[in-house]
């Protein structure tokens, strides 16, 4: 970042208006968006470490047998891999990156209610990460439990588990301090006029988000706690021959991990409802309730974490309570998506990389939500449980639904504060053969385990081989997409073509501001006057 | 372009609420566990909290209440602009929090030199129930341990603060908070105490 010309676009922004340029003023800076782009460089950074270790899975997937690695290998890469891509990316990914980017500006304040300690969550994000790595490749070797951790494994395996669940223990701590800054930002620092009624639908689902992480996270880090004190001093809570109960670890976990989940997408579709009005030059349709499907998915959602234990030795009625409650879940999201289609109609739409980002989100979300539906069924779950069906899910919606959001806020929000724009035509080439590789890889990954292959191992019987290798093949188009954008993307970023004014025409205050911003956001107080997708007072530049 | 320095009292005891409760639930993962296994080892527990001291249990329930009402007292003095008593009454939530300490060691050496604690043959041994219970003892106890012992830094910190002026009687906000920490650990006690040592 700091070898960026400081050439015309950047005059007086948060760049350089305090006249600090190094490093030192960007990794003690309390300033949000230095903090949001500091958040967002190392989250994609990790992204993109899982996404290479995923396509290494895939290598080894690609035929029956050993391919490139044993099992002992297969094992930690993928555990590795999870735990980068939830822990590392995509949980702090929205929130810490494009949150802090955007969400001070988008409610009129000039920062953060506690800029000092949004510095410590990212300090705190830093360390846990590094002690994560650190557990990689020291002590007994990566861990090889699945990024779940589940006893009784987890807690007889030679590899380094104590130390990866410390890190992610202190990962989880930023979290929480993220989340309580948010909360309280949008309840102290919304500027005159700017009633709850105005706030963007992505900050609406930041607040949403924000108290999932206060209310969950603290049951995820008393669970590793648990896991050090089992590991380090043999307490056997979770060990039956020592009056314990491994099912209590699952629960435990879930009650944190499933609204995790939401942690991941309510973010991702407050980008989506920001997006898709504004390049539909219409308001957006149902307001009010996908505002309230955030707070109604972010409520429910904590309530559902046994959907994922139907085959652990659960009771029957809990089964059946939790999987009635998952179908609940269901209602909000496709409130939302009800929403979104409803707003593209009869809209004004340009097919810019942002919106197509964000279409394909719409679809991949309803594929990843409604197969999530026939596992959420008691019936139909033991039927799949642990195939690669799940594993072709959680993608769908993870990566489907997060990782293309966050790819429509990088080309949408990006250029914002950088003040300069790729260049659309390699973006649209990029996106479309990341939709299609995707769709080739995971679809095919649901079909597999509807047949039966079994998620999380390294070897598979002769049967699968065939769609397996058109798997990997999808992996490769997925990448070689990626590959463009990324290239395309920062080259734009950095060296591209002025991005000047407010070229989508976004009605929210972060379009009202100076492009790249000013260090304290707003040259005068903002007082709102009008709703944020109100477009009949905006042009595109 | 430059602004007076933010100050939002209401949204710093917000943000402190809101972190209290992610100390809450933090412990109540805990209590979750308790509850559970309550159920299943009904009698291994009972005989378990009959092996822990009420006396000493019940001296440190006085000693963090009367620590609780000093540093409420403290933050009514500096309001008052009486900072001399501030920094006394913080002075004795402090040494009650040492006092606490010192009694939770003499109960944890007693335990340990019995062979009970977390992983010991003694244990081993015994019924499971019980083994569970002094292992969520352990834990309980030693988790709310570190709270007193961050929570008594913290104070004595801000006794720094309050001793050099940056804390006053106009700026008070930084006790308020460290106060409501206190609170927060004292009222964890108030649960961890009659679980363990009074109800079985």
């Amino acid at each position: 970042m700091d070898s960026l010309e400081p050439t015309q676009p950047l005059n007086n922004s948060f760049w350089n208006d305090t006249g600090k340029t190094g490093i030192t003023s960007w990794i003690f800076s309390t300033d949000h968006k230095r903090i949001g782009l500091l958040y967002f460089y190392v989250t994609f950074g990790f992204f993109l470490t899982g996404v290479l270790l995923g396509l290494l899975l895939r290598i080894e997937l690609m035929a029956p047998g050993r391919t490139i690695m044993g099992p002992q290998t297969y094992n930690a890469l993928f555990t590795v891999h999870g735990v980068v891509m939830i822990f590392l990316f995509i949980i702090p990914g929205i929130p810490g990156a494009f949150g802090n980017l955007v969400m001070p500006i988008q409610v009129g304040a000039r920062d953060v209610a506690f800029p000092r300690l949004n510095l410590l969550s990212w300090w705190l994000y830093i360390i846990g990460a590094l002690i994560v790595l650190t557990s990689l490749f020291s002590g007994g070797g990566a861990p090889d439990t699945g990024w779940t951790f589940y006893v009784p494994f987890s807690s007889r395996t030679g590899t380094n588990v104590s130390l990866a669940v410390f890190g992610v223990f202190i990962v989880g701590f930023s979290s929480i301090l993220t989340g309580v800054n948010f909360v309280t930002t949008i309840h102290r620092l919304r500027a005159e006029g700017m009633s709850w009624g105005r706030l963007p639908l992505f900050t609406w689902s930041l607040y949403a988000t924000a108290w999932v992480q206060i209310l969950a996270t603290p049951i995820l880090a008393i669970t590793l706690v648990l896991i050090m004190a089992e590991r380090l001093l043999g307490t056997g809570l979770f060990d039956p021959s020592r009056g314990g109960d491994p099912v209590m670890y699952q629960h435990l976990f879930w009650i944190y991990s499933h609204p995790a989940v939401y942690i991941m997408i309510l973010p991702a579709m407050g980008i989506i409802s920001d997006i898709i009005p504004v390049f539909s030059r219409k308001p957006i349709f149902g307001y009010k309730m996908i505002a309230f499907s955030s707070i109604a998915i972010a409520a429910a959602g904590s309530l559902v974490w046994g959907h994922h234990m139907f085959t652990s030795g659960m009771s029957d009625t809990a089964v059946m309570v939790f999987s009635f409650l998952t179908f609940i879940v269901a209602i909000p999201s496709a409130i939302k998506v009800f929403n979104w289609i409803s707003t593209l109609y009869k809209g004004s739409i340009s097919l810019e990389a942002p919106m197509l980002f964000a279409l394909s989100f719409i679809l991949l979300f309803s594929i990843g939500g409604l197969s999530g539906l026939i596992l959420g069924a008691a019936a139909t779950d033991v039927h799949v449980h642990d195939t690669h069906f799940v594993v072709g899910h959680f993608h769908y919606v993870m990566f489907g639904g997060t990782g293309f959001a966050i790819f429509a806020a990088m080309h949408y929000w990006l250029p914002k504060f950088y003040g300069r724009r790729y260049a659309e035509k390699p973006a649209v080439v990029a996106w479309a053969l990341m939709f299609t590789g995707f769709n080739v890889l995971y679809f095919t990954m649901q079909v597999l385990g509807m047949k039966g292959m079994p998620r999380r191992y390294y070897d598979y019987l002769p049967e699968f081989a065939n769609l397996n290798l058109v798997a990997t093949i999808g992996s490769w188009i997925l990448a070689a997409g990626l590959v463009i954008m990324v290239v395309n993307l920062f080259r734009g970023l950095w060296w591209g073509v002025p991005f000047e004014g407010n070229p989508w025409g976004g009605a929210s205050l972060e379009w009202t501001v100076p492009t790249p911003p000013p260090t304290e956001n707003f040259i005068e107080e903002p007082v709102v006057t009008h709703g944020p997708y109100d477009f009949s007072n905006t042009e595109r530049s | 372009m430059s602004h007076p320095e933010h100050k939002d009292d209401i949204g710093a005891k917000l943000g402190m609420w809101l972190f209290l409760f992610t100390e809450l639930l933090l412990f109540g993962g805990l209590f979750l566990l308790y509850a559970v296994y309550l159920k299943r080892y009904p009698h291994e527990f009972a005989t378990g909290g009959t092996q822990l001291n009420w006396v000493l249990g019940s001296a440190n329930t006085a000693i963090l209440l009367t620590s609780s009402l000093c540093a409420a007292m403290a933050l009514t003095a500096l309001q008052r602009h009486e900072m001399r008593r501030a920094m006394a009454l913080l002075g004795a939530t402090i040494f009650c929090a040492a006092g606490f300490m010192v009694i939770k060691y003499v109960e944890w050496s007693a335990k340990i030199g019995h062979g009970i604690y977390p992983g010991s043959e003694h244990l081993k041994a015994g019924p499971p129930g019980e083994s569970i219970f002094f292992s969520l003892y352990f834990l309980s106890t030693g988790i709310h341990g570190l709270h007193v012992l961050i929570g008594a830094i913290l104070l004595a910190w801000i006794t720094v603060k309050i001793k050099s002026g940056e804390v006053n009687g106009d700026n008070y906000i930084l006790l308020e908070n460290g106060a409501l920490y206190w609170h927060l650990v004292d009222l964890i006690w108030i649960f961890i105490f009659p679980l363990y040592y009074l109800i079985l």
